[in-house]
């Protein structure tokens, strides 16, 4: 074990430089600023995943996001275990009437204020099992989604700089209101 | 006489099928048939229905397969789970989805159906109202201090709903009941009155981290039903992609489960692993997962030029690294504290439910489809089924970290085959043409995928049923986290890793 571990001191990272602004999202995210006058959102962000009925390949590449690669925790963002923890919700899958209970009473126990992002083209719009019977359609049409991000799945990328957005665009309104 | 020879000699063909016969069967015969099941004779690859039919694969010891049909004249058949417990779960998603009643059943519980979907019954041809189903019931469990934890369906990780009822004594478990269906989408349905091109990209999303052993499955019974048989190096290319999928997971599977040990720094080598291999597929195929590449007549792309290039050099970083994280894995001993001999699952109890993949070749069950039933290019590959019989969740990371020395082997194998001019690729060139019925089997990373599908006379899905290797696995966790502790499950359940979403569908 000390021999992995002291390669992995010598090796350079493996880290890539954040990505760029998504300027798609904080568009979407000023848009929902507007509407619910929220601000406060600090610059670390706890996010609780919920798979609402996904086909598990968003989870797959939200997973990645942990990875050396991305390394999500370096901008503050990590993943919490309860929903009480949580100031993020990231909501995939085409919402299935089996899960609707379960994301409600979720989102119900995330405290205030929280925000709620719909993770690949089923969260986004039901994707391809729109108009199904087990399905209730996108994350909207159960809970007020702030952001989101399509893409089946979308790359671990694209979810980073919509995380990233959202802290941007959450210290962005804040400076203004100072 | 192995049993399928019997059958076939006395049984009518119930339609022209391929590759194994669809027999039309009596009640007595398929009572029968369950019998065998029970005594092990047979093996259950699927059991499915449709309006006043069901049907039945298995697949017998001489590795035949067929698959027997009954009509229900009175919307019942004989329950096969009352002799062949395995066969409980998929009756009871027969009675959700089809409304058909297995008579003698010994759980009746609805399974699928949570009362929640917009109709009854989806795919019984007929519109029915919604179900009003009684609050459901978890087995009763009875003893001295004993007590319930119940767990999900949103679980504290980044994975997919599911219910756990566990009841404890203490710290050790003496009972789990699982309850699924949270994510059934009703993709059976969304499949059907599609043609076989647009149908494929619900088989790609049953279960997403097997989107390629899907594809590929549904490809081959949509091939099967038309007769077709595509290029050596359309399934070359297919393979590629397969083998691909399969490290990708392992990597990811070997480095989680050990991440359930707490021991963090397997998994953050194991993931920098993975994403190479998904980098590679991205570079060499156009997607990440490499969803909706594999079509119904072939490919829809073809490899990059680059592609080659781009796979042996995630294959070359594998090779370099894998070899240190596998033997720091035997050499910590608190880690091997907690895999060997937790979530142990018999050998008795894997023949008795068949699960296919890892978890059967952990429990000395010698199942590969890639070997039997076969389908090309395996049959021209050289590579080794891992096999072991301790069955813990070290036989099951032992499995993994095996199987991917298998998969680059086989991926070396292929890609110094592969003609030089990657990009001509077959694409799809089938039209949709008449009737006709087929069946596939292919090797997921989970274990055996089962596709069966009829084309209507305009070459559309008229049915088409998947089967996640999951079935056959999830009942085997329940038993197998018996007498553990509660907080030894994560470990017991990442080493199996079932799907929820293929199994709810
Ligand atoms: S968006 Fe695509 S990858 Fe994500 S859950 Fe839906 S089908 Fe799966």
């Amino acid at each position: 074990m000390r021999k992995t571990l002291l390669q992995s001191l010598i090796r350079g990272p493996l880290t890539e430089p954040a990505p760029g602004d998504d300027g798609r999202a904080l568009a979407e995210i000023a848009e929902s600023m507007k509407r619910s006058a929220r601000q406060r959102l600090g610059r670390s962000l706890a996010i609780r995943e919920i798979d609402a009925g996904s086909c598990n390949g968003c989870e797959l590449e939200i997973h990645a996001l942990g990875n050396a690669f991305y390394d999500l925790e370096r901008f503050g963002l990590r993943f919490v275990a309860s929903p009480r923890h949580a100031d993020v919700l990231l909501v995939t899958g085409p919402v299935t009437h089996n899960m609707r209970e379960a994301l409600e009473r979720t989102y119900r126990a995330a405290p205030n204020p929280k925000w709620v992002v719909a993770v690949g083209d089923c969260g986004c719009t039901g994707g391809a099992f729109k108009g199904s019977y087990a399905c209730v359609g996108p994350v909207s049409s159960v809970l007020p989604v702030d952001v989101t991000v399509p893409g089946c799945p979308p790359t671990p990328l694209q979810i980073l700089s919509t995380l990233l957005a959202l802290i941007e665009g959450a210290s962005a309104v804040r400076a203004v209101a100072k | 006489m192995p049993l399928l020879d019997d059958l076939i000699g006395t049984c009518e063909m119930a339609a022209p099928a391929r590759p194994w016969p669809r027999l039309a069967v009596d009640r007595s015969q398929w009572q029968r048939s369950a019998g065998d099941l029970a005594a092990g004779r047979a093996t259950l690859v699927a059991l499915w229905g449709e309006p006043q039919l069901v049907h039945m694969a298995i697949s017998d010891s001489a590795h035949r397969m067929a698959v027997l049909s009954l009509t229900c004249h009175d919307g019942r058949f004989p329950s096969v789970g009352r002799l062949y417990p395995a066969a409980i779960r998929p009756e009871r998603a027969i009675q959700d989805l089809v409304g058909l009643v297995a008579e003698g059943c010994p759980d009746p519980r609805p399974w699928l159906d949570h009362g929640r979907w917009s109709v009854g019954h989806p795919l019984s041809g007929r519109s029915e109202p919604a179900q009003r189903l009684e609050p459901y019931t978890f087995l009763p469990v009875e003893g001295a201090n004993l007590h319930q934890i119940p767990v999900g369906p949103v679980h504290a990780g980044i994975i997919e709903p599911g219910h756990f009822r566990f009841t404890a004594c203490g710290e050790t478990v003496a009972r789990l009941e699982e309850r699924l269906g949270y994510v059934h989408k009703g993709i059976e349905r969304l499949m059907m009155g599609r043609s076989p091109w647009d149908a494929a990209r619900f088989a790609g999303r049953a279960s997403g981290d097997s989107t390629v052993a899907y594809a590929w499955a549904f490809a081959r019974a949509v091939e099967a039903a038309m007769g077709y048989q595509v290029k050596d190096h359309t399934s070359a290319l297919r393979a590629v992609m397969a083998e691909l999928e399969r490290l990708a997971n392992h990597l990811g599977d070997i480095g989680a489960i050990c991440n359930d040990a707490s021991f963090a720094l397997m998994q953050a080598h194991t993931a920098v692993l993975r994403e190479r291999v998904l980098r590679a597929s991205q570079e060499a195929f156009g997607h990440r997962l490499m969803m909706d590449l594999i079509v119904p007549g072939g490919l829809a792309r073809g490899m990059a030029s680059s592609g080659p290039s781009a796979v042996r050099a995630a294959l070359d970083c594998i090779e370099s690294s894998f070899p240190a994280l596998v033997e720091l894995y035997d050499n910590t001993t608190s880690l091997q504290d907690r895999t060997a001999e937790t979530g142990f699952v018999s050998i008795e109890l894997a023949r008795l439910f068949a699960p296919g993949g890892v978890v059967g070749r952990a429990s000395g069950r010698h199942v590969d489809a890639r070997r039997q039933p076969g389908y090309p290019p395996y049959d021209t590959l050289d590579f080794d089924v891992p096999v072991r019989v301790d069955g813990d969740v070290n036989s099951r990371v032992w499995i993994r970290i095996l199987e991917v020395t298998q998969s680059i082997r086989l991926i070396r194998q292929l890609l110094d085959r592969l003609p030089g001019r990657s990009g001509d690729t077959e694409i799809a060139p089938l039209a949709p043409s008449g009737p006709g019925e087929g069946a596939a089997m292919v090797e997921g990373f989970r274990g055996d995928v089962f596709v069966w599908l009829r084309l209507d006379g305009d070459g559309r899905v008229a049915r088409c049923h998947l089967r996640d290797p999951s079935w056959f696995q999830w009942p085997v966790l329940e038993a197998a986290i018996e007498g553990n502790i509660v907080a030894d499950f994560p470990l017991c359940n990442k080493s199996f890793n079932c799907s929820y979403s293929g199994h709810d569908l």
